[in-house]
């Protein structure tokens, strides 16, 4: 029976998780972008604004279900939950630290990624159920482009996994810091696996990680629908895209879902090329900085700490360059990050079979 | 294809500078002067965010905002309405049956105004009404932000008579009016007379 307990403690604690994410994110986001645009952001509610967000939420909890006379009902319906549910299945395979991981499974990146994909279903169903053209318009410029960056996306992943040589999330963290079980070498060439800090991170254990990583970040901002890439959901064409006809609650969980989104494919990001839990800080000589800063704790702290700056990265990005057209995207995706994915890919293969 | 995605990241790079830039900039306010300050446009970093109601950029003097009138001041020239291209001033006049006193740059008051209303709605802000006024009663104040439930209360009335005091001087002149012409009419019988 205590294992029933602890699941659901597990799924509570990463919805809560999720739920204060997204609030403050919001807030984050709101407050980034009025900086960069020389303004203040909310300083209403509570001091600089902080409780903007909790009223935001408030105002939505109140508001009505709408459903529009010509929409299907059922898909209308069903799409919120699908979209969130499907973000929200994806955090279950993420490590925290050494040791904590929700689920722990020997497939884990194939999980994660195949489960983010659900969401483009999602969207189509709000898109195509809404009964509006730019709802569709929305949906279907939507589920093109994440299709689309599925392809650079997995060159990058099996570029890093072919690194790793596992697909254990928790086992990939573990290889990239102090704790590993097999040799590390910074580059290829010098041992660092006593060492660890930021040297053993993926990224640094094969230099061309850092080309997948850019190609990774650059896809996950398409996955995730943000500018430059957010034509599905392009405001000033397309008023909100998939989610123009939503109200109230089932509108928040198409948000919460874009916010957990973001977190999401950041953390994946950090977990498979940003050495996950592992601290950045090595170990030098006798000051042992690195077994110092390596435990559950610091597991946590590290890989929030760096997601988070991912994050404020992906809303940096967002306030500063404007939305791509959809050739540009397509040809952005098609001939330039899956070539180069591809040649990560072809690197990371021949790197293991000449080098180890 | 290299050149371009390199092209692609500097100009990206450059774009992100900027904007991490203005983030970091973002810690000071801009501060709050009047246009007719000389460091005015010398500002060019920081928050601009003026956030209002508990702030406010200083107005210039002779901005033209909100119309007041000094009731006590007015002659009722009535030039004022004369003048206004919108016709959003109305004014009633009662001649007095005497001189009534005087206004405070010495002009002798004869005319009482029942009536004195601007109509803010229907308002230019042309300021031709306070360049006519004789005894510079009618004036521009510094006030600009005045909003209101219903668009009859901009319809601001300034005469400080009540309608009955207005009545009496009504009376008054009617009276008057009327001795006048009976001893007008008198004169004429007595004239017919001789």
């Amino acid at each position: 029976m205590d294992f029933y307990i602890l699941y659901i403690l597990t799924a509570s604690l990463i919805f809560a998780f999720i739920a204060v994410f997204s609030l403050f994110g919001v807030y984050a986001e709101r407050k980034i972008s009025a900086f960069i645009q020389d303004r203040l952001g909310p300083m209403e509610v509570g001091k600089f604004g902080w409780m903007q967000t909790l009223a935001d939420i408030l105002k939505l909890i109140q508001k009505e279900f709408i459903v529009p006379t010509v929409a299907d009902k059922v898909l209308f319906t069903l799409a919120p939950v699908i979209i969130f549910v499907a973000v929200y299945l994806g955090f279950a395979a993420l490590p925290w630290a050494p040791g904590l991981t929700p689920v722990s499974m020997n497939l884990g990146v194939f999980y994660v990624f195949a489960i983010i994909s659900v969401e483009a279903l999602g969207i189509l169903m709000a898109g195509w159920g809404s009964n509006n053209k730019y709802s569709l318009i929305g949906a279907v410029r939507s589920v093109a482009q994440i299709v689309s960056y599925e392809i650079p996306i997995g060159f990058a992943i099996i570029a890093a996994v072919m690194i790793a040589q596992t697909l254990d999330l928790q086992l990939i963290g573990l290889n990239q810091g102090v704790l590993a079980q097999q040799e590390i070498r910074f580059f290829g060439f010098w041992d660092v696996k006593a060492i660890g800090g930021i040297l053993a991170w993926n990224i640094f254990q094969a230099p061309h990680l850092i080309i997948a990583y850019i190609i990774y970040f650059i896809a996950s901002l398409a996955e995730c629908n943000r500018a430059p890439f957010d034509i599905p959901e392009a405001e000033s064409e397309l008023i909100g895209g998939f989610h123009t006809e939503y109200t109230g609650l089932r509108f928040a969980f198409i948000f919460l879902a874009e916010y957990a989104m973001m977190f999401l494919v950041a953390m994946f990001g950090v977990t498979l090329f940003l050495g996950a839990w592992n601290t950045p800080l090595p170990n030098i000589g006798s000051l042992k900085l690195a077994d110092y800063t390596t435990g559950m704790f610091w597991g946590i702290f590290w890989v929030l700490i760096k997601s988070l700056l991912v994050v404020a990265a992906q809303m940096w990005i967002r306030w500063t360059l404007p939305r791509l057209r959809v050739d540009q995207l397509m040809s952005l995706c098609w001939k330039v990050l899956t070539p180069l994915a591809f040649a990560c890919l072809v690197i990371s293969g021949l790197w293991r079979l000449l080098l180890f | 294809m290299i050149k371009r995605a390199l092209n692609g990241f500097t100009t990206a790079w450059k774009g992100l500078s900027l904007t991490l830039k203005h983030f970091f900039n973002a810690k000071a306010d801009k501060k709050i002067k009047s246009v007719e300050h000389s460091g005015y446009f010398d500002q060019t970093e920081g928050i601009v965010t003026v956030q209002y109601p508990k702030e406010t950029i200083p107005v210039p003097e002779v901005g033209r905002y909100q119309l007041h009138v000094e009731i006590d001041d007015c002659i009722v020239c009535d030039l004022c309405a004369k003048i206004c291209p919108v016709n959003c001033i109305d004014i009633e006049s009662i001649k007095a049956t005497e001189a009534i006193g005087k206004t405070s740059d010495g002009s002798v008051k004869r005319l009482y105004a029942p009536k004195f209303d601007i109509d803010m709605a229907k308002c230019m802000y042309c300021g031709l009404c306070t360049t006519v006024c004789p005894t510079e009663c009618i004036t521009m104040t510094s006030e600009y932000d005045r909003s209101v439930p219903h668009i009859s209360d901009l319809n601001y009335k300034f005469a400080n008579m009540t309608e009955a005091e207005a009545e009496e001087k009504r009376q008054a002149l009617e009276q008057q009016l009327a001795e006048r012409q009976a001893a007008k009419l008198a004169a004429l019988k007595q004239d017919n007379k001789e």
